[in-house]
């Protein structure tokens, strides 16, 4: 059984919970941007959490199925349609053998996932079927899902359609939307005024933000603390003698606009990062479109993980609810 | 009059370049396929084409205006 795509969208992926373990060699962890909303979008079509959808990206896909199955679009409002009739996100719903998936424009957020019953069965590269472009990695032919493309999908238990994730235990993006940080090893680099004003300033997504980094624009210039630039390291004040870069952690080149790493980052580099957004926000700037205005919000590591516990018990809820 | 809408959010721009005129002016015959403008996110230009023929009536949003996802961005007449 396959699904077959008539238009891809602007960018459509496979992608799975991602292959954690490979950093070390320059492969990021990957996967979806919006762990939470996958995995709720494959509970609610019965299958494993952990089973490869599709990740949409501002504009939905034309999808034609080639047998029954229970689809579930979750993340991002992109408004699903079957056949032209408009159907629930966040909810199961049933397409038969040979109707159309389609969408409506995008009306809040940035990612939509799409889980099928029976989950995409591409053969996965080093554990995982989620698409890494730059290294030809997972999905089909390691890119993005192209017009014309049949896409395996597994075989699926019977399961009813209806469920639903309940409003309460879907995450609002607020305005401004805020991520919280923990500053790091080199945060001792900016001045007493750079390190309150990255907090204070009024930033917002600048429109290049995708998979590798979310970019921010809007705030003041970072001044850094004046040294002599050790052996190895690059002129400009924002250079390091080169090191790892962690999932989450804040660059700043030149000091001008702030680079989150994400699922698809580089793993290290000649960059000082003045911290990471905490993990529990990291599904949020998923959902981050262009122009949305953003704060920083300092945090230390107690209520890092306090959020972090916040967000397991959300999940625990889901499965709660619809276990 | 109908209406022309942007697919995806992100930067509208009326022009190909700084240097480029406007692609559409009021007045201005629109084809089928006619690029009117220029959306830009992640760091891909997305061509805005007309779906319908008609008459250019103008533009909805600013040249670099940020856009929503099936905002306006032009009219057209006829």
């Amino acid at each position: 059984m396959t699904l077959k795509i008539l238009s891809p969208g602007l960018s459509t992926s496979i992608q799975d919970l991602g292959r954690p373990g490979f950093f070390h060699l320059g492969i990021p962890i990957g996967g979806a941007m919006d762990r939470f909303a996958l995995r709720c979008a494959n509970m609610l079509v019965g299958n494993p959490e952990g089973a490869a959808g599709l990740e949409v990206v501002f504009m939905g896909p034309e999808i034609e199925f080639g047998r029954d199955a229970l689809v579930a679009v979750t993340g991002a409002e992109l408004p699903p349609k079957v056949d032209g009739e408009p159907q629930p996100t966040w909810t199961a719903f049933p397409v038969k053998k040979g109707q159309k998936l389609g969408f409506d424009f995008l009306k809040s957020g940035a990612r939509a996932y799409i889980a099928v019953s029976g989950g995409i069965d591409t053969p996965p590269a080093l554990g995982s079927r989620s698409t890494y472009p730059i290294g030809a990695l997972g999905g089909i032919d390691g890119r993005a899902v192209q017009a014309g493309d049949m896409v395996p999908i597994g075989e699926a238990d019977a399961i009813e359609p209806g469920f639903s994730v309940p409003e309460s235990l879907r995450r609002g993006i607020g305005t401004p939307a805020e991520l919280r940080v923990l500053p790091g090893l080199y945060w001792h680099r900016l001045t007493k005024e750079a390190q309150a004003g990255f907090f204070a300033d009024d930033w917002s997504v600048a429109p290049e933000a995708d998979r590798m980094g979310y970019r921010f624009k809007g705030g003041k210039p970072l001044e850094f603390v004046d040294r002599t630039q050790p052996f190895g390291a690059g002129a400009d004040p924002s250079n390091i003698v080169d090191g790892c870069y962690s999932y989450g952690s804040i660059q700043v080149p030149g000091g001008l606009e702030p680079i989150v790493l994400h699922r698809d980052a580089v793993s290290g580099g000649g960059y000082f990062t003045l911290g990471a957004i905490i993990s529990a926000d990291m599904d949020l700037i998923g959902q981050l479109q262009p122009h949305t205005p953003v704060k920083f919000r300092q945090v230390d590591m107690d209520q890092a993980l306090e959020a972090r516990h916040a967000r397991k018990n959300m999940l625990r809820d889901v499965r709660a609810h619809l276990g | 009059m109908a209406e022309i809408k942007s697919p995806v959010p992100g930067t509208f721009y009326t022009q190909a370049t700084p240097d480029a005129p406007v692609y559409k002016t009021k007045g201005d015959a629109v084809a089928v396929g006619d690029v009117i403008g220029l959306v830009e996110v992640m760091k891909t230009f997305i061509e805005i084409k007309s779906d319908v023929a008609g008459t250019f009536a103008g533009y909805s949003v600013e040249n670099e205006a940020a856009v929503m996802a099936g905002q306006t961005l032009a009219q057209l007449d006829g």
